[in-house]
């Protein structure tokens, strides 16, 4: 068939040739025509320079490799078009190339330089396509070189490069697994990542290459939970099934509590099965010890967020989820799983298949769960036979006293099945019914009894094994059944169930003293007339006879063995004579006579009838390994839980101001910021690792109250972070309560910070006692906003925000305050003509709306949202940055020069010994259409001084980061700035008409409401406007009822209004309504907003 | 996590093969062929198969067999899922997943196959993307790429991949913008042989054919959302409004697709809208049988029942049946002894009825069990739970779309035991 189109498709590309071409055509197309011949054919396309014959050759060379056929001769007429233009035609060359690198490792050398050429590609997709296929080619010797590239994607600024970067990861790793250090490094990096599209790949890496480092996984645990509802299906999967094995490892079993009061009641129902008790010995041991379960809040929030994925279309996705369920959920909650994996029954049979397969593990375990869905479970005659014995098992599985009747009935339609397989597991499904619940047992022997008299002997075998499986395991009720079953001897005329029963008389033929001899007499008087296997049955019982009850059946036993004798079937002559040398004893028979009995009667073993899925659940649901109930290559174990929790407080993540708050509960949602992902910020993990256990889980339970318990330990544990925090609101409450002169200073190194801590503390006042001191956040405390030390001397108070918060001067707009703040030798940007008045009045009007508003009592700086509390970021942190720091926060005035630009101010600090020479910015790599106006260089930093800079960034209205190197004489640092969503805009002034015009024209798609709770703090004009006005850079709109609040602003790019309403309703509820045409943007605000009100 | 992937026709050839980690031997099929073999039905073939090198996962979909090679660890569904994926999308692509087409057009294939993984991890799966990567193939296009040597490789790059969205592509246009949703119900049942129902159930779907230029945010809501029990949702449907408001908001994907599939909640009693009266019955040592089926319209809400089917797998000994079908016409294969009837509609005023005599084969004894009817009918403008929509919104764009929704009842997994 390959043959028949390409003799088409070369006709078209070689008419376009010429008639030389057509010439070869009949060989090439041909049945004789050789490889060697037809390679020459492609060869000759390939080189020809017209991109059609070019892809036609490559389209009939991809058509062999699918076939499979050997095509790797071509290697050198194919590689040379690995630069070709032409988009198809590279495609296809890289699918040949990644195909056969590994063969012709010397000539794929010949295309590496393509693929280095295309990593530095402006075009992000190009980027990630060069790395994709430079990572699938298998060769060694470009180990080194795939490594770089895959270091620099991964900080590249486009998140579908890092991506691939992800992807490529565990392709190095396999090829070479020397370079595991270096590759977890970038895995470290990429799993702080933030966007939804790297968190997949990565965490696919992580599992392929370092699935034991689960300490990386700390410090994004909240991060992945929160983000997980965004990443796509498959990476969903991956990170699920990782998330799991973690939160075995960090905390405790839900179920250390309950799991005893509960088994033991289930129990007494059904006297289940005895690993319940096991593990409720095992629990109530631990019990004792254990003070009451409270679940810890990451726990809870690994739940709380996948439970949506249940919804999901893709059965990996609810599987997985299903499993996480399984083996982290209380018990109580388990069962929201089934309703999910009730549904997947109706998806493909192979779908069905491995879903029943998880569904018979878990029923056996958590009976209850599936009850009520019991007669999905029905079988269907048209069902595939595996599929059929997976829903018996699970039938059997939920089988108890209430439903037994029920199931019962439909086993009775089973056995009449066509499908003999089938009918045989059914009955087996029935022996196991009546092994479990003794009310049915007898019922189920009658039905088993009756199943002797089928026609079909699978079932009539089947059948008499379960019997006998029954009767083995209650001897007491023996001899009642047997005779029953002797009785059938008349009527029965299936061979196969003759010679069961009389197997079972000659197996407990001292149960039936009286009638065994007697069936021994019929048989014997119909002996020749029976079917061979009836008669090897009735020697076997002759002989049990004769050995047990010699007297009665001795002559029997001899007239048997005689007629045997002389039978037709050698094997029954051959049977009869060697019986007859081990039970009648001669004197030539040996040794082995005494041992006759001993070789007839012994003890036979009673079969145990349970489920064959009865432990696989030590095996992680949804897995390969669950499936073929063996360990798979590569299975993770999943481990048990500890006895005591690690510390929890691993996961603590630095979060900005903004989205801090007391309640741990509120805090962990937060996602964090890439920016503060290094360690530095952390809370020491000393002080929770000190605590003790007990005090672990009650600081985790106390995650509703954590304000009200101070009486537990968990006020200790709760961070000095959370005192900080605390510290700093004081601070702030003083602030606001006397009009003070809050200037802000910077503490550039720590020699200088030694030189002016007395200052410091004297200026400070009693907020400065705390222990602000600690080095760490001394050093991330300093802002931009003071150019050097040298203004150490003003009489301005100082005041050391803690981390990085900061209140910051604006030299613009405020009228009065500036002059205060100036007493700053404050470096600003040299002061620009402002292009558009507008802005500048609009800021001034608005800020003077607020203040009219607000308190006058309080501190004109913190109320304008200009001067409000600006958050700065890290931009280079000292260590990364070799001695060099730098900071930046949004100034949030226009950027001179280009009213498009959000204006970013910069501060370094010089932390180092040398001066650092020609500070500037360069090869910015930008989304399209982004742009930046880079700062001046700076010339010279003297050792420990400090410079502000400004540069403007035209963020497109998008809060993609823009990333770009900060050179230095000596080094290049890769840094990027994201901006919050709301620094993209800049305030307008409206009146409350116009306000309500353009409101009404951005209706619909472009309104966003949302409901939300204000908390105590939040509940005064002051608060929420203040609030409002730090989460996002916009003005005040006057506004005529009393409990709304109105802001409006316009992104910087677009000018795109940005209307906010917040409506203040009974007590603590309010709703927000962001209206704008830039949806994202709206939708992000929403958050940011109520993020900041929340707090 | 996939390593290799093998594509197999019913009569055990090979005829794609694509790796994506280094290349693994055909022979490692051989392990596929034992088990298919021991099988004997192609339904029967074990999804999951142990080598002792790697694992085999298959899928089996319009007499094709999806192997794919595994060497580690992976939950089974996971590749189970994506086989399923590849062929949805050769599907969607080709119209149909046969190997002819795959054949003809397997140079797409592999393209496809290249871009859907890498490494063996899914990269993209929404057919939104992929279309924008790889075109589809059309007659139109394949004779112009014919002349001007033109390819089917999109040549601008998708930036679906990049966005928040990543099911809609960017820039869609049409001149008549339209929403059609296909409320589509089907009743699971098994029905005993006195008649009454074993077990019943509704299964929904919503199918959506939404053509719509740029970026419509739609909203649909029900009348009775609460009869929805168990909903699954496309990934561009709003979790958050659903759970709230129980309203589906979404940015849809361009063109079809399954928007939610949902079950009706068990509370509520499945209104059965056939009947169906059989007798069934061979007679003993006289190698024949008599066969009487009649189906009847029952609480059908005066809409008719159309489109019929019956379905017997008879038993094996059957060697033919002579029968009488007083509407529609009926076949027996009796090779795999499968009895067909089509009636059509029914029309209450004369009951459709299809009787006659079963020949068995001499000397077989006589089949234990009566075989089970499988039953299909379709009702047009019924939902049969009593769902109903009760508006669609959109937001974001100017224009006003036409609307449209459609109700249809069908028969999901129907049995009549006997």
């Amino acid at each position: 068939m390959a043959a028949s189109p390409a003799y088409g498709e070369e006709k078209g590309g070689s008419s376009s040739l010429g008639e030389p071409e057509y010439g070869h055509d009949p060989a090439s197309g041909g049945i004789f025509a050789s490889d060697y011949k037809r390679h020459d054919d492609l060869k000759e396309m390939l080189d020809s320079n017209k991109d059609s014959l070019k892809l036609e050759a490559m389209k009939r060379i991809v058509a062999m490799i699918a076939w499979g056929k050997n095509a790797s001769d071509l290697f050198p007429a194919v590689v040379k078009n690995v630069a070709c233009k032409n988009i198809e035609v590279k495609k296809l060359v890289y699918v040949y190339l990644v195909r056969y690198a590994e063969e012709q490792q010397d000539l794929a050398l010949l295309s590496i330089s393509t693929f280095q050429r295309g990593l530095k590609d402006p075009n992000q997709l190009i980027r990630a396509s060069a790395l994709r296929v430079l990572s699938s080619i298998r060769v060694p010797i470009i180990v080194p070189i795939m490594m770089l590239a895959i270091k620099e994607a991964a900080s590249d600024m486009s998140p579908y490069v890092r991506k691939t970067a992800a992807h490529a990861i565990p392709k190095l790793y396999s090829l070479d697994s020397d370079q595991k250090d270096q590759l977890i490094e970038v895995i470290e990096k990429l799993l702080a990542d933030k966007t939804t599209l790297v968190a997949g790949s990565v965490v696919m890496a992580f599992e392929e290459v370092c699935p034991e480092r689960i300490d990386l996984i700390h410090k994004n645990y909240r991060k992945l939970c929160n983000l997980l509802i965004d990443v796509e299906e498959w990476g969903q999967v991956v990170i699920i099934n990782m998330l799991t094995r973690y939160a075995r490892t960090q905390f405790l079993s839900p179920n250390q509590n309950e799991s005893l009061l509960e088994e033991s009641a289930e129990k007494a129902f059904y006297g289940s099965e005895e690993e319940d008790t096991k593990d409720a010995k095992a629990e109530a041991a631990s019990l004792a010890k254990r003070k009451p379960y409270v679940m810890d809040p990451d726990h809870r929030l690994l739940l709380r967020n996948t439970k949506p994925l249940l919804q999901s279309r893709n059965a990996a996705v609810v599987m997985a989820v299903a499993q996480l369920y399984f083996h982290l959920a209380p018990k109580a909650e388990v069962g929201v799983i089934a309703k999910a994996l009730v549904r997947l029954l109706r998806s493909h049979s192979e779908v069905q298949y491995v879903v029943l397969q998880n569904v018979a593990t878990m029923s056996i375990k958590r009976r209850g769960m599936f009850e009520p869905y019991l007669k999905s479970f029905y079988i269907r005659s048209t069902d595939p036979t595996q599929i059929k014995i997976l829903k018996l098992e699970v039938l059997t599985n939920l089988a108890n006293e209430t439903n037994i009747s029920t199931i019962l009935r439909e086993f009775q339609t089973y056995i009449r099945s066509m499908d003999k397989d089938f009918v045989a597991a059914t009955i087996q499904a029935i022996g196991r019914c009546a092994t479990n619940i003794g009310k049915v047992r007898d019922t189920c022997l009658n039905g088993l009894v009756q199943l002797l008299s089928n026609r079909d002997e699978l079932v009539v075998a089947e059948s008499v094994v379960v019997i006998k499986k029954l009767l083995q395991m209650q001897p007491a009720q023996h001899s009642e059944i047997i005779k029953h079953m002797a009785k059938l001897t008349d009527n029965i005329q299936v061979p196969m169930a003759r010679a069961s029963i009389l197997w079972l008389i000659g197996e407990y033929c001292e149960h039936v003293p009286k009638i065994a001899p007697d069936v021994l007499r019929k048989m014997a008087k119909s002996f020749t007339n029976e079917e061979d296997i009836v008669k090897l049955q009735v020697i076997n019982l002759a002989a049990k006879l004769y050995l047990t009850n010699s007297k009665q059946s001795k002559l029997l036993t001899q007239y048997v063995l005689n007629l045997a004798k002389y039978d037709q079937n050698y094997d029954i002559r051959d049977r009869a004579r060697f019986i007859r040398q081990l039970i009648v004893p001669t004197e030539k028979s040996g040794a082995l006579n005494k041992y006759a009995k001993k070789l007839f009667l012994a003890q036979k073993p009673a079969p145990i009838l349970e489920s064959s899925f009865k432990d696989r659940d030590h095996f992680q649901l949804g897995s390969l390994s669950h499936l073929l109930n063996a360990k798979a290559v590569g299975y993770q174990e999943l481990p048990d839980w500890p006895d005591e929790a690690p510390d929890p407080s691993v996961r603590n993540v630095e979060v900005p101001e903004w989205t801090k708050c007391t309640s741990r509960e509120k805090r962990k949602d937060k996602v964090e910021k890439p920016f503060y992902s290094d360690s530095e910020g952390e809370s020491g993990p000393t002080e929770s690792a000190d605590s003790e256990p007990e005090s672990d889980s009650e600081e985790s339970g106390s995650s509703s109250s954590s304000g009200t318990s101070s009486s537990s330990s968990e006020e200790q544990s709760e961070d000095k972070e959370g005192e900080e925090e605390e510290e700093e609101k004081r601070k702030k409450k003083k602030e606001k309560g006397g009009p003070r002169k809050a200037s802000p200073r910077s503490v550039g190194s720590e020699e200088e910070e030694e030189a002016e801590g007395k200052k410091v503390k004297k200026a400070a006042g009693p907020q400065g006692k705390k222990g602000h001191a600690e080095t760490s956040s001394e050093e991330a405390s300093a802002s931009e906003s003071s150019s050097s030390g040298s203004d150490s001397g003003t009489e301005a108070p100082t005041v050391v925000e803690a981390k990085r918060r900061k209140v910051i001067p604006s030299s613009k707009a405020g009228p009065k305050e500036i002059s205060l703040l100036d007493l700053d030798d404050f470096t600003p940007p040299p002061p620009q003509p402002v292009p558009s008045s507008s802005i500048i009045s609009t800021s001034l009007v608005t800020d003077l709306e607020g203040l009219t508003l607000t308190d006058t009592s309080l501190a004109p700086a913190l109320l304008s949202p200009a001067f409000g509390a600006v958050r700065t970021y890290e931009l280079l942190h000292r260590m990364a940055g070799e001695g060099l720091s730098v900071e930046y926060c949004f100034s949030r005035r226009p950027f001179p020069g280009d009213p498009h630009m959000v204006a970013v101010q910069i501060q370094i600090s010089n932390n180092t010994d040398a001066e650092v020479k020609s500070l500037r910015v360069s090869e910015p790599k930008l989304l399209a259409g982004m742009r930046i106006q880079e700062f001046p260089e700076i010339e010279s930093l003297a050792p420990g001084d400090t410079a502000s800079v400004v540069m403007g960034i035209d963020f497109c209205d998008s809060t993609q980061a823009a990333n770009f190197q900060l050179c230095t004489h000596t080094r290049h640092f890769y840094v990027s700035i994201q901006p919050p969503v709301g620094e993209l805009m800049a305030p307008v002034f409206m009146s409350e008409n116009e306000f309500r015009k353009e409101q009404g024209k951005l209706t619909g798609m472009s309104e966003i409401t949302e409901k939300l709770t204000l908390p105590e703090k939040c509940r005064s004009d002051h608060a929420i406007v203040q609030q409002v006005t730090s989460a996002a850079n916009v003005g005040r709109v006057p506004c005529g009822a009393d409990n709304e609040y109105r802001f409006a602003a316009k992104t910087v790019t677009s000018g795109s209004l940005v209307l906010i309403t917040l409506e203040w309703r009974e007590g603590a509820a309010a709703q927000l309504t962001v209206n704008s045409e830039k949806m994202v943007i709206g939708t992000m605000l929403v958050k940011d907003i109520i993020q900041a009100l929340a707090q | 996590m996939i390593h290799s992937l093998f594509l197999i026709n019913c009569s055990g050839d090979i005829f794609l093969e694509k790796h994506w980690k280094s290349v693994v031997s055909q022979s490692v099929c051989d392990y596929f062929f034992e088990a298919q073999e021991k099988a004997i039905d192609v339904e029967n073939v074990p999804p999951v198969i142990s080598t002792p090198l790697h694992y085999l996962i298959s899928i089996y979909r319009d007499k094709i067999f999806f192997v794919s090679v595994i060497q580690t660890e992976v939950p089974p569904l996971f590749v189970i899922e994506f086989l399923h994926r590849v062929a949805d999308t050769f599907q969607d692509y080709f119209g149909e997943c046969s190997e002819t087409a795959i054949k003809d057009n397997v140079v797409i294939v592999y393209e496809l196959l290249e871009e859907m993984l890498d490494n063996g991890f899914p990269l993209a799966t929404e057919s939104n993307i992929l279309k924008e990567l790889i075109k589809p193939p059309t007659i139109l296009r394949s004779v112009v790429n014919s002349i001007t040597g033109s390819s089917n490789v999109g040549d601008t790059l998708p930036t679906g991949q990049l966005s928040n969205i990543p099911w809609r592509r960017a820039g869609v246009k049409y001149t008549n913008n339209e929403a059609y949703f296909d409320v589509i119900e089907e009743i699971d049942a098994i029905i005993d042989k006195s008649g009454s129902t074993v077990f019943a159930e509704i299964q929904g779907v919503i199918d959506s054919c939404i053509k719509l230029s740029g970026m419509p945010d739609l909203s649909l809501s029900f009348m009775n959302p609460r009869l929805l029990d168990d909903v699954s949702f496309h990934p561009c449907i709003r979790f958050k409004r659903w759970e709230s408001e129980r309203v589906l908001s979404f940015i849809p994907p361009d063109g079809n697709f399954r928007l939610i599939s949902y079950r009706v909640s068990s509370q509520n009693l499945v209104a059965i809208p056939v009947y169906v009266k059989h007798l069934i019955s061979f007679k003993e040592n006289s190698s024949s049988g008599r066969f009487d089926v009649t189906i009847g319209p029952k609480q059908n809400m005066g809409k008719t029942v159309e489109g019929v089917v019956m379905t017997v797998h008879m038993p094996k000994a059957v060697l033919n049946m002579n029968l009488t079908a007083t509407q529609g016409s009926y076949t027996f294969d009796p090779v795999t002894k499968v009895l067909a009837w089509d009636v059509g509609k029914i029309t209450p005023q004369k009951l459709p009825n299809l009787k006659g005599i079963v020949n068995l084969q001499s000397g077989a004894p006589k089949p234990e069990e009566n075989p089970s009817l499988n039953i299909q009918f379709k009702i047009q403008q019924l939902a049969i739970s009593g769902l109903k929509v009760n508006r669609l919104d959109m937001y974001g764009e100017k224009y006003k779309p036409f609307k449209g929704v459609k109700y249809i009842t069908k028969a999901g997994k129907f049995q009549v035991r006997t």
